[in-house]
């Protein structure tokens, strides 16, 4: 199938969606009602026209900038750490030997009940939201930075050793690259994982970003406004996801499979 | 051993030198420590010593225990018993004057191979700018000058080991240690690779410890053939001077009566052992299987 056929084919899908959504929220069946409310379903044109009345007017903006610098604060923070401690975990046997239990049962917990503490802990401003995002980003870092580490191929480490490299050397030439790629390879992971602190963070409670804008909606069984609010978050993180896809390409072109996508 | 002295007459020593072994293994012995517990010899009562610009080439059957003897001339291993000395010295920790060619690609991924070769410098403290400049010169060295900028995925398997090549010499170590370097590639591919071996060696000859399970190409490239038994506590089973003269072409060698000859005597010793590795591995097999 070519590429353009491809592409019609999913247009009309996304528009048969709309037109059912449609169909069924407008057209009075028998009774003189449609068969779903819109009252619990809305329907797409209203839904379409608050998103438009949404981005052109000012106020989505400062929501948007809110959720996108905790998801940001919340990544940097937390990979950052996660970096510094699975280097050193992987680095030091014993240190990776003693807290592997704690670490373990720390990230088994479900993080979303860790966001009324931080509520409590950081106030309902933005950093409660971005520990978190950190909760969740630092142990996927964590953990693939430690794999990453630890799973240097013997060979090239060999190597650089039988090439005179002393300990700080290959940190910066071994060790580094290694723990960097596999951070890497989780960065949608993560960054998706800081926008979900993010979002929830402020759906439990908090006075701005996309989360509150949404609860505000459902709070006053707005269903236009909550069905608004998921198409402008989802809009967001295809963006968010893209631009990462555009700096993961940029920095891992020495690997094949993204060489071969960007070639 | 007693086949090869008749040989040994016509070809020129040159272990005559008076300057000590670049190499000498002495009574050495290395034991493995298994997962289950158990000890598994893997050599055992070598001796071996390779004289300052020697080619010395180690053949055996598959797991006997070559690469072994390269990691514990390496530093890699230590040793169980016995000596490792490196020009006069015992050797502790790494050999810092040796260059290692590994069989399986030992290139930092994430760095361009121009980046690879230069990195071999910085550990002995050159600038980076003189680095990449030597770098640039090694890889035109190896035929890999417009390659500079690419990524080890982008090269071949013939010309990531160019620049393994160039990587290892550039720092101009005295001894060169490689472990089946050219085992991956194809056979045009070897021996291409095997006459610009011969070229670089031939400028500055160093002494040169060649693992391989190709005896026709051991006896292409080496002064010297090492055979091997089949391990367990493999040991040395003969040590053949080769009377081929050079420079060589590796591809034209092997049609010498000479060449035939040396095949024929080393392959002698060697058939023995290759076969009994075989059985062992049969049996070992049935043994994993019955249980």
């Amino acid at each position: 199938m070519n590429r353009v056929t491809l592409i019609t084919l999913q247009v009309l899908a996304g528009f048969a969606f709309l037109l059912v959504w449609h169909l069924l929220t407008t057209v009075p069946m028998a009774n003189g009602k449609p068969l779903f409310a819109p009252f619990f379903f809305s329907t797409p044109l209203d839904v379409l026209a608050r998103t438009w009345k949404d981005i052109t007017g000012g106020e989505l903006w400062r929501h948007i900038g809110i959720t996108l610098l905790e998801t940001m604060l919340a990544f940097v923070i937390g990979a950052g750490g996660g970096i510094i401690v699975g280097f050193a975990f992987a680095r030091r046997e014993l240190l990776a030997a003693v807290f592997d239990p704690y670490v373990k049962a720390a990230n088994a917990l479900p993080r979303v009940v860790l966001a009324p503490i931080f509520a409590l802990w950081f106030g309902l401003g933005i950093w409660s939201k971005v520990a978190l995002g950190f909760s969740l980003v630092f142990f996927i870092v964590f953990f693939n930075v430690y794999q990453g580490v630890k799973e240097v191929s013997p060979t090239v480490l060999s190597n650089a050793r039988m090439l005179g490299m002393n300990e700080r050397q290959l940190l910066r030439h071994v060790y580094w690259p290694a723990a960097l790629t596999w951070m890497f390879s989780s960065l949608h992971t993560s960054v998706g994982f800081a926008l979900v602190g993010a979002v929830v963070g402020e759906y439990l409670g908090s006075s701005a970003g996309l989360g509150y804008k949404i609860h505000e909606a459902e709070s006053v069984f707005d269903v236009t406004g909550v069905f608004s609010g998921m198409l402008i978050l989802t809009i967001f993180v295809i963006v968010i996801d893209t631009i990462v896809t555009a700096i993961e390409n940029r920095l891992l072109v020495w690997r094949p499979d993204t060489a071969a996508k960007t070639a | 051993m007693s086949s090869a002295a008749a040989i040994t007459l016509s070809a020129p020593s040159p272990a005559a030198t008076s300057a000590a072994p670049a190499v000498a293994l002495h009574d050495l012995a290395i034991t493995f420590q298994l997962k289950n517990g158990e000890q598994h010899k893997a050599v055992s009562n070598i001796d071996l010593s390779v004289a300052p610009g020697e080619f010395v080439a180690i053949v055996g059957p598959t797991g006997c225990g070559k690469s072994t003897l390269l990691n514990a001339a390496a530093g890699l291993l230590k040793p169980s018993a016995g000596s490792v000395q490196i020009q006069g010295e015992a050797l502790s920790g790494l050999n810092a004057k040796a260059g290692y060619l590994f069989q399986a690609d030992a290139l930092m991924p994430w760095k361009t191979a121009i980046d690879n070769v230069a990195v071999a410098l910085e550990p002995q403290g050159v600038p980076r700018a003189e680095a990449l400049l030597r770098a640039k010169d090694w890889l035109g060295r190896v035929g890999l000058k417009s390659f500079a900028q690419r990524y080890p995925h982008m090269l071949s398997g013939g010309q990531k080991k160019r620049v393994a090549l160039a990587q290892m010499l550039i720092r101009d170590p005295q001894i060169l240690l490689m472990d089946e370097p050219f085992g991956p590639l194809d056979a045009q591919t070897r021996q291409i690779m095997g006459n610009l071996l011969l070229d670089l060696w031939a400028a500055d000859k160093k002494a040169v410890m060649f693992v391989t399970h190709d005896l026709e190409e051991a006896i292409a490239l080496a002064d010297r053939v090492v055979v091997m038994s089949a391990g367990p506590a493999a040991r040395i089973v003969g040590d053949f001077r080769i009377p081929l003269g050079r420079p060589r072409d590796i591809a034209e060698i092997r049609t010498e009566a000479a060449f035939h000859d040396i095949h024929k005597s080393i392959w002698a010793s060697l058939r023995g052992e290759v076969q009994k590795a075989y059985a062992q591995e049969e049996a070992l097999a049935q043994k994993e299987d019955g249980k």
